[in-house]
């Protein structure tokens, strides 16, 4: 065995041989991602339903069929209350939003279909500011069941009928009108006032505006995964975070023990040697690579073996984007020892350095959420690169060549931090 | 063996050091005694290739050592001041590794690996962890792996520090064995007494520089006006001393200085740390 493979293989030795630490090492990656897979949904499909509350103060015929069209979605965990309550509880954070119709609102909303100057009654919402990606859901359901109902109200003949002949007669007075429109306006009111009288006698709403104004589609939701008879596993993108950041740290203590080596005189001694720099940087490079991967393995079984994680996409660009990233871990880790001083300081610096990639990689929470200017910074942090590249060979089920752009984004990181290494690198102690 | 010829370092245009030569021949220790600061540890790493001197050079066996990875590197052990050892791998371990990284393989490196331990008789703790041991055998574990390629040269940087009487004791029986074996060693040390024990010549270096170098007797005589050294039995004062002489009792006087009044003599008492 040469020089070269003997320092590989002691220090995998001596890695490994720490069982103590080793257990923690595999064991807060597993149970972060654990954790975090299952705040994502883990394997389910089923969503979470968002509690919200509702106050009616209007408590007329359309608020209370507008409550119980929201009771009855699947998106809602809906509860009535009234207004003081609603507000505690959105400061409480025990619902997400409040929704408070307001007095007169099933006289007023009708009359506003067809009125465009008569006055708009205004739902309130309250939202939890902290949850506020809700207030665009609630805000989008409450516009569908509001307008159902309204334009319901609008069409019954009973509610709406003096409506129509009330903004009729506005039309008919109001001065300044092209005559056209005018005409055009009064023949819609009358065939609207038409429609009324026809439901009127024959008792039961018939007609299509009878059921009120529906969505005029429907949608049918597919999960696009890696396979068909399979769904999105949370814990898939979990463990990738989790296990970049905890491989990540790994690095720092590779780049650490370096410091620790000079420190008590463990690098003079390789230094004097006969070896040359290279097969001592490369070396340090080289085992790095390999504990890494070996950790990154040992994770992704645990994925696999517990937490229904599948390599859908390719076994091949799955090990390549492993490999890489072990490789962009070694020479960080090389980095930290060329660029460090103490290794008390280092090591504090590095954490911090590796939670910021870890956070812009997207590891903790999706870069979707992300400022725009932010998610175009990501593209040039490269545990975006092996974050998304797992992803795509896991739950996305991608191909080999999903696998290309994350491995050499990757490696191309790897060879700065080397370069940057061996220039910063200080040989004489 | 070991040849050393005009070493020059400097570190941000302050020398550390100014010109040094000295040899070392097989079968011969030299001592490289200097206070603090003095460019002693400076030296012992331009002699084995550690930092490149800015002026001079090396030889072995009249072949200049070369860059990181030149051959010659093997012929020379370098013990280091630290205890630079693996302390979660076995000795024999550690042994190994040193071995393979000068080349040293297969049965060969067995049989180095068994005869290094039983030189610094740790024969019995192969398998041990340098984590259970006391200072003095992690000392003496630390000279094996210089030892365990079997190199001419062996350059020990104040190999003792912190190890108690038996321990420095059984160092020193061991490097008086390696100097019966031919091999060439340099010892860098604090304690003249060592010095005076072991090196067949010593050389005091000071500011980077060369001030005095020989036999231990010639460095005596090199100290003007040096008062007698007596070894007496019993206590001690002036009175007592010619009332000893006087009443008969043994009192043994040796010429010259010692090797720690001649070094004082040379580099002055002051503290240097």
């Amino acid at each position: 065995m040469g020089p070269v493979a003997a320092l590989v293989r002691t220090d995998v030795i001596l890695y490994f041989s720490n069982r103590r630490a080793l257990a923690v090492t595999l064991a807060a990656p597993i149970l972060l991602a654990a954790f975090f897979g299952a705040a994502l949904g883990g394997p389910s499909t089923k969503v979470s339903r968002v509690p919200v509350a509702v106050v009616d103060r209007d408590a007329s015929p359309v608020s209370k069929a507008i409550v119980a069209a929201m009771r009855s979605d699947a998106s809602f965990d809906v509860r009535e209350a009234a207004e003081p309550e609603a507000t505690r509880l959105v400061r409480e954070g025990k619902v997400r939003a409040a929704v408070v119709v307001p007095v007169g609102f099933g006289e007023e909303a009708p009359k506003a279909v067809f009125n465009p100057v008569a006055r708009k009654p205004e739902i309130g919402i309250l939202y939890d500011p902290s949850q506020s990606m809700t207030l665009a859901l609630v805000k989008g359901l409450l516009a569908q069941y509001v307008m159902k109902e309204v334009s319901r109200a609008a069409f019954d003949p009973k509610v709406g009928g003096d409506t129509v002949a009330k903004v009729r007669r506005d039309v008919a007075a109001r001065t300044g009108m092209d005559s056209a429109r005018r005409a055009d306006l009064l023949a819609l009111l009358d065939s609207i006032a038409r429609v009324q009288a026809r439901e009127a006698s024959a008792g039961t709403p018939k007609a299509p505006g009878s059921a009120g104004l529906a969505m005029p589609f429907e949608t049918r939701e597919t999960q696009v995964a890696g396979s068909r008879d399979r769904r999105y596993n949370g814990y898939a993108h979990a463990f990738a975070g989790m296990g970049v950041q905890f491989v990540l740290f790994m690095g720092i203590e590779l780049g650490v023990g370096l410091l620790l080596m000079r420190r008590m005189g463990l690098w003079k001694r390789l230094r004097a040697a006969p070896l040359s720099r290279a097969a001592l940087l490369g070396s340090r490079v080289a085992s790095g690579t390999v504990i890494a991967a070996a950790l990154f393995s040992a994770i992704y079984g645990a994925a696999i073996a517990f937490f229904g994680v599948r390599v859908d996409g390719s076994a091949i660009g799955f090990a390549a984007i492993v490999l890489a990233f072990a490789l962009l871990t070694s020479t960080f880790g090389l980095l930290i020892a060329a660029l460090g001083r103490t290794p008390e300081a280092t090591r504090g610096l590095a954490v911090l350095a590796t939670l910021l990639l870890v956070m812009l990689g997207g590891a903790w929470v999706p870069t979707f959420i992300f400022p725009e200017w932010l998610q175009a910074v990501t593209v040039f942090v490269p545990t975006r690169w092996a974050v998304d590249g797992l992803e795509a060979m896991t739950w996305r089920g991608l191909g080999l060549e999903a696998a290309w752009a994350p491995v050499a984004s990757m490696l191309a990181v790897s060879a700065l931090f080397a370069l940057v290494s061996v220039r910063f690198f200080a040989w004489e102690e | 063996m070991l040849s050393a010829r005009e070493l020059w370092k400097s570190y941000d245009g302050k020398v550390a050091v100014g010109g040094i030569s000295l040899d070392i021949g097989a079968g011969e220790i030299v001592g490289l005694l200097g206070p603090n600061g003095a460019g002693k540890s400076t030296t012992v790493s331009m002699l084995c290739g550690l930092i490149s001197p800015d002026r001079g050079g090396v030889t072995i066996a009249g072949e200049p050592i070369g860059s990181d990875g030149s051959v010659l590197k093997r012929r020379i052990g370098l013990v280091t001041q630290e205890i630079a050892l693996h302390e979660n791998l076995g000795a024999a371990r550690n042994l190994e590794l040193f071995g393979e990284l000068y080349g040293v393989t297969g049965r060969l490196l067995g049989e180095r690996v068994a005869a290094a331990l039983e030189l610094v008789g740790l024969a019995d703790r192969a398998r041990s962890h340098p984590s259970t041991f006391s200072g003095g055998m992690k000392r003496r574990l630390n000279i094996a792996c210089a030892l365990v390629h079997d190199p001419d040269v062996v350059l020990l940087d104040e190999p003792t520090v912190g190890v108690d009487p038996q321990s420095r004791n059984a160092i020193f029986d061991n490097l008086e064995t390696l100097r019966s074996r031919g091999k060439a060693l340099l010892y860098t040390t604090h304690y003249m007494e060592e010095a005076e024990r072991l090196c067949d010549r010593i050389v005091i270096i000071d500011r980077g520089r060369t001030i005095a170098s020989g036999t231990q007797d010639e460095l005596r005589r090199a100290v003007p006006g040096s008062a007698a050294r007596v070894e007496l039995e019993g206590a001690v004062d002036a009175e007592l001393l010619a009332l000893l002489a006087a009443r008969g009792l043994t009192v043994r006087a040796r010429s010259g200085a010692s090797i720690e009044d001649v070094f004082l003599h040379l580099t002055g008492r002051e503290l240097r740390d």
